[in-house]
């Protein structure tokens, strides 16, 4: 798994909430067997036209914004629980997702596949938004170690929550199978005891 | 001590636990489909691991499979490759498929608890949201992701935090023409598409209690809907009732076992829930969604909200959805006119919702600007349909029943809804594009969506009842 920790860049800012799994990759794309390449087809129908323009209003096509980082408004991530759409964030260039609240399966998927899922109070995210409409080059820092999000202009900082073992396994780039694996005795038992 | 539910299951099936760590939680049955498993059985091929025990692993194709000629190839190339992968898949790692053609195929959700692989007090994931399903039997179920797949391939057991619990009661009765899906449209629409999120949800009360096992699956399913990990609702007999003679549900002794475990799988009188909330059955109307997520659904006698009644941050998301969907704020659905009706998913494809519309529309006939595609959840389904003769009933009304898959709910297949036209669906998500590119879904009950399938529009369903029972 990738390993994540600390990152310096500007931002993607895509200020919508509840952003469902099917627009960060619609279904008719979930027909690959691979991980790779969804990255192409990540807000596929928000980002391009049927004729595959890109549609020039979505911020993704804008050249004035870049980085690793995409922020998103309140409950990103909510419904399908395709993985695909963690792996298509990742493959697209992003490291971390910022929003003030996340939908329970895909904040799994994302720490499971190195990306980070940094929420943030409602005041903070409006803080980022607003300094990114002044400067579309404004950075953020993101810290793992410390747990913490900090605006590089601003110098406004936020501290975030993260289970310690996933916490772990980010900064290895372990995963959960390595470390169950290492419990096969235990579940032998458990089955037995059953 | 005390505990809910959940909690019972939970800690039944902690193989460790220990501070710091998420809990090493037993998984006893991992359903698998052709989407989200290809990419586990990739991993442990490159691990050189085994599926760990696949006698505890039930695979079917579903998401991708045509709803029409079902024994031809696929003919989407795309689509053939993924369900022929899992079933190379499938053979090569020791696990039992019922794909197409084999009489137990079906929507995943729709056949665990038809063959009585669900049970009171399992823990069962798959690769797919809605297996919240399961928990209509009193199971700990919930969806997970392909990198879990691979996890509990390999080990039996996820790494999982224990979920904070809610109650939801819903008491008295239910009026004419409402069901399980008008309840659980509701309760999302209070609560909101967020409003469930880091709970698991039990579901009581009188008015859940009075409900079929079909009719708690609806509302189970849904629970995803507002966020939450899953939600379940206490087993009685109406539960025994159903499982008692399915296929590989326990017999003889082993079903006296069984059921003497299931009579304590109920959440102790004083157990402490972290949130509770109550709802009267009587304050519900047949609902209808009008936006483009589950919880912007209201009445379908209401007005859709005003947007400037919205808060400040929220306006901007809140037209955006209306201009989606082509409505006004502050206007009433009735009578607006629709091109489709799909009637299956796994939240309303049982053969209960079958013989509901059947009942509605025997002796009517479809309005002629309407499709309407009946898509049942199982073979099983279809073929107790079709010996019940409601596939005559259809063909009557003009209704078209076609053969099992999760079909137009995603549109994996080539069952789309056309970019701009409407479909009242008795699926579980509006989100945009999900039925197609650009399409436009009301969510609805199965009798809503059969009330607009005759009248060609937008329909209180309590008219017509009310003109058949006067």
């Amino acid at each position: 798994m990738k390993k994540f920790t600390k990152l310096t860049s500007a931002v993607v800012p895509l200020n919508i909430e509840n952003i469902d799994t099917d627009q960060i990759i619609p279904a008719r794309f979930l027909k690959a067997t691979t991980r790779e390449g969804f990255g192409e087809n990540l807000f596929r129908d928000w980002r391009y036209e049927n004729d595959n323009q890109p549609k020039a209003d979505f911020v993704m096509n804008n050249p004035t914004y870049s980085g690793q980082v995409l922020v998103a408004g309140k409950n990103f991530g909510c419904g399908s629980s395709r993985e695909h759409a963690a792996w298509a964030i990742q493959d697209a260039g992003f490291d971390a997702v910022i929003s003030s609240f996340f939908a329970d399966i895909f904040k799994g998927n994302a720490l499971n596949n190195g990306l980070l899922p940094i929420q943030v109070s409602d005041e903070f995210l409006a803080q980022i938004f607003n300094a990114v409409d002044n400067n579309p080059k404004s950075a953020l820092e993101v810290d793992l170690e410390n747990q913490t999000v900090t605006i590089v202009e601003t110098g406004a900082q936020e501290s975030f929550e993260i289970n310690p073992y996933k916490k772990s396994c980010l900064i290895n780039g372990y995963d959960d199978i390595d470390f169950i694996l290492a419990q096969k005795e235990l579940i032998a038992e458990f089955e037995q005891a059953k | 001590m005390s505990k809910t539910l959940v909690e019972k299951i939970w800690d039944a099936h902690v193989v460790k636990s220990e501070e710091g760590f998420p809990d090493i939680l037993y998984i006893d049955t991992h359903l698998i489909h052709e989407v989200t498993s290809p990419q586990a059985f990739d991993g442990l091929r490159k691990r050189g691991l085994p599926v760990f025990r696949p006698k505890q692993t039930v695979a079917t194709a579903d998401h991708n499979v045509p709803t029409l000629n079902q024994l031809l190839p696929i003919k989407e190339e795309l689509s053939r490759y993924q369900v022929d992968m899992l079933t190379k898949n499938c053979a090569e790692f020791g696990v039992e498929l019922y794909g197409l053609g084999h009489p137990f195929q079906g929507i995943v959700h729709v056949i665990g608890p038809e063959l009585g692989i669900t049970l009171p007090g399992k823990t069962m994931v798959c690769g797919d949201s809605h297996t919240s399903t399961h928990g209509a039997f009193g199971a700990i179920a919930f969806g997970i992701g392909t990198s879990q797949v691979e996890q509990v391939f390999a080990t039996q057991c996820l790494l999982q935090s224990k979920p904070k619990t809610m109650k939801i009661e819903v008491n008295g009765e239910l009026g004419k023409g409402v069901g399980a899906k008008d309840i659980i449209l509701y309760i999302i629409a209070k609560i909101s598409a967020a409003g469930g999120t880091g709970y698991f949800i039990e579901y009581a009360g009188s008015a859940i209690e009075a409900l079929s096992m079909e009719a708690r699956m609806t509302i189970c399913n849904m629970s995803i809907e507002m966020g939450a990990r899953g939600g379940l609702i206490a087993p009685d007999q109406t539960t025994f009732d159903y499982i008692k003679g399915r296929e590989f549900a326990p017999a003889g002794e082993e079903w006296d076992k069984a059921l003497a475990y299931w009579k304590t799988l109920y959440s102790d009188a004083d157990a402490k829930f972290d949130s509770v909330l109550t709802f009267d059955a009587a304050d519900i109307a047949p609902m209808i969604t009008y936006g483009t997520n589950p919880g912007m659904g209201m009445g379908i006698q209401e007005h859709i909200p005003a947007t400037g009644a919205q808060p400040e941050k929220e306006k901007l998301s809140y037209q955006k959805a209306l201009d989606y969907m082509g409505f006004d704020d502050d206007s009433s659905l009735i009578g607006k006119p629709v091109d489709y009706v799909f009637i299956g998913s796994c939240t309303n494809s049982r053969i209960e919702d079958l013989r509901e519309v059947a009942d509605f529309v025997k002796g009517k006939r479809k309005a002629d600007n309407v499709t309407v595609w009946i898509v049942p959840g199982s073979k099983q389904v279809e073929q107790q349909a079709k010996n019940e003769g409601l596939d005559k009933i259809f063909e009557a009304a003009g209704f078209q029943l076609r053969e099992p898959g999760c079909s137009a709910c995603l549109g994996m297949n080539e069952d789309k809804i056309p970019a701009g036209k409407y479909c009242v669906s008795t699926s579980n998500r509006n989100f945009e594009g999900r039925q197609g590119q650009n399409a436009r879904t009301l969510l609805a009950s199965p009798l809503t969506a059969a009330a607009a399938a005759v009248t060609g529009k937008i329909t209180d369903v309590r008219d017509l009842l009310e003109k058949v029972n006067p």
